[in-house]
């Protein structure tokens, strides 16, 4: 594949950005800043946050109008909430791209797969282009993938965490087995590991507390744009030596290439 | 199980014992743990911790920007009556004390939330004193009624319900509750609370699972600190907290620090709260529960609270009027619930959060219907 055709397609867009930029943790004052130098194409916004009495406590303020919106539907408990905060959103005027966050654990943040399944078999039936935050679930994936999801947003760790992909086996047999796009979200704290996520395979990476608390956001931004972007190469480039199953010879099975004795 | 039974498991602990034993070396290997339990949020409340303020300060910092981010929301209180059948003896609106007791109307609860709102909020605490003649639920569901028209989130901080109570005042738009055990001290409770529904210390205690299983989306709690040992109290107030996260996963717990101001009635706090002490809580509390909110009124200063907003700290409260009404209509001449230290416009406190390089949050919470 060539690099100009790597695109990523979502729904009706075609993003040339593999990096999301959430907007949560974040002083609404640098999310231009931000998002100049992340070079991102989507960003979340929670609709609980958003104000749209005050244009100054409002991020929506703060984001240039060629950005997709991604509202996320923080606050919902089950997928009735969601759905709601969704068609809230969207009568708002935030397009129709949603983020499903179903949250009944709020000590850990876990999603919550089961109710996530049904917000986002109701939503797709609405027309939403619905993007999925889950635990790295092979079942629940595929569901979704039947449900109608757009992609699938499994956790690399607990949200907030910046602990890196501590679920990366699973995350890699998502890779494998789901045809659409994987985006990791929460728990990508370092640039090195939004390059490791992309080195991987998956198809994005979403990043928020990563960027919020780093002393410099907007330099932690840029910073993150090129780890993505190398990551991303460095896919494509394909498996270097190090690939499970190279080997310089066939010590156990060189002598089927043999002639009998 | 309510919090009784593991309050009681706890209570046997000998504190005095369990303090004069932690040493330097044992708050820091608490530092170190990845998640604590409650012995070590005691040993984080020990007089050994207070050598350690500064690294469990930087441990509290990077919890609360990890899981809160730099943003710290704000609200208002709105007292709609101080009408009120307790004798709290560290309370201005006890029914002992003679002052001018008043109930807002209709037309005054619309003129207080359009001022309100005007200002920017849209996080609305509503309180009032216990009186079900004056303030009946059908009273608060009306109120309900109309602030939901103005704000997007309303919070309750009023007398103890049953749970059909608070099923009526969630449905009639109360999305979160404030309430305060005051003293976990079951002995201070009692004398305390000499007279009045108050007194009931069970009934009180168990007050946010009831309003958990009606329903509210937030629960937040806490003890009035100057009346009772503040490290035992602070103790409580956590595992209170805990339990409720434990109990009802889905609901965001939030616990409070707040500390007696002077009072009509010349209250004298018995137990001394310093400036210190006050931030061993927070930053004890912000390590033991990283996800929970933490809130601190205008009943603190304002170098306090600026310093605070940095150290744990994700909810404040601003322009504070605790009379009632007082926000639209002045009521000079009107006694508050207590008198409020930091007495800055909302502008003024936007731009300081704003300088420390924070997010002032007005709207966190969109209600659904």
């Amino acid at each position: 594949m060539g690099k100009r055709e790597d695109k990523l397609k979502i729904g009706s867009k075609t993003l040339s950005s593999r990096l999301f930029v959430g907007t949560g943790k974040l002083a609404n004052n640098l999310l231009p800043g931000v998002i100049t130098a992340s070079g991102t194409e989507v960003v979340t916004v929670a609709l609980r946050r958003a104000d749209f009495h005050s244009p100054q406590e409002n991020p929506l303020t703060f984001i240039p109008e060629e950005i997709t919106i991604m509202p996320n539907t923080s606050g919902a408990r089950n997928a009735v909430e969601a759905a709601r905060i969704a068609r809230l959103a969207r009568a708002a005027g935030c397009g129709d791209w949603v983020k499903i966050e179903v949250i009944t654990d709020q000590k850990y943040l876990f999603p919550d797969n089961e109710e996530t399944v049904k917000a986002t078999g109701i939503l797709a039936k609405e027309g939403f282009v619905v993007l999925p935050y889950i635990m790295p679930d092979l079942v629940v994936a595929r569901r979704l993938e039947d449900a109608g999801a757009a992609a699938v947003m499994p956790l690399g760790a607990p949200i907030g965490s910046n602990r890196g992909l501590r679920s990366r086996e699973f995350l890699r047999i998502l890779v494998e087995e789901i045809k659409v796009p994987v985006i990791v979200d929460a728990g990508i704290g370092k640039p090195s590991e939004a390059a490791e996520a992309m080195e991987m395979g998956m198809d994005a990476v979403l990043v928020n507390t990563g960027v919020a608390v780093a002393g410099d956001p907007v330099m932690m931004a840029g910073a993150f744009a090129k780890a993505v972007k190398a990551g991303r190469e460095a896919f494509l480039a394909g498996p270097g030596v190090a690939g499970r199953y190279a080997s310089a010879s066939s010590p156990l099975t060189g002598f089927l290439h043999e002639v009998k004795k | 199980m309510s919090f009784l039974a593991e309050m009681e498991l706890y209570e046997k602990i000998d504190f005095s014992f369990f303090w004069r034993k932690t040493g330097v070396e044992d708050v820091r290997a608490v530092l170190d743990r990845e998640s604590l339990k409650p012995l070590d949020f005691l040993t984080l409340l020990s007089p050994a911790a207070t050598d350690c303020l500064e690294e469990t300060a930087r441990v509290a910092r990077e919890l609360t920007l990890c899981n809160f981010g730099k943003i710290i929301m704000l609200y208002t209180p709105l007292y709609l009556s101080n009408h009120c059948v307790n004798h709290c003896r560290y309370c201005s609106f006890s029914a002992a004390h003679r002052l001018v007791r008043k109930r807002l109307t209709v037309e005054e609860i619309k003129k207080e939330a359009e001022f309100i709102a005007g200002q920017g909020f849209q996080d609305l605490l509503v309180l009032t004193g216990e009186s079900r003649s004056v303030t009946p639920v059908s009273y608060l569901e009306e109120a309900l009624g109309i602030l939901k028209e103005y704000f997007p989130a309303l919070g309750l901080e009023i007398y103890s319900l049953s749970t059909e109570e608070y099923r009526r005042l969630v449905n009639a738009g109360a999305d979160y509750l404030t309430v305060y055990q005051e003293v976990y001290n079951r002995e201070t409770y009692n004398y305390l609370h000499p007279q009045g529904p108050k007194k009931d210390y069970l009934f009180r205690l168990t007050t946010p699972e009831r309003a958990g299983a009606a329903g509210m989306r937030n629960l937040s709690i806490g003890a009035l600190l100057g009346l009772e040992d503040w490290r035992r109290e602070i103790f409580f107030t956590g595992l209170h907290a805990a339990y409720l996260q434990r109990k009802f996963s889905d609901i965001e717990v939030g616990v409070s620090v707040p500390r007696v101001r002077p009072n009509l009635g010349g209250f004298i706090p018995p137990v001394e709260v310093t400036d210190n002490d006050l931030v061993q809580s927070i930053l004890a509390l912000r390590l033991f529960l990283p996800r929970v909110g933490i809130s601190v009124s205008t009943r603190e200063t304002p170098w306090l609270r600026d310093h605070l907003i940095k150290l744990g700290v994700t909810r404040i409260s601003a322009a504070s009027v605790t009379s009632v009404g007082g926000h639209a209509l002045p009521a000079e001449d009107e006694e508050g619930q207590f008198v409020p230290a930091d007495g800055r416009t909302v502008e003024e406190i936007k731009e300081m959060i704003t300088t420390c390089g924070y997010q002032p949050v007005f709207k966190d919470w969109h209600r659904l219907w």
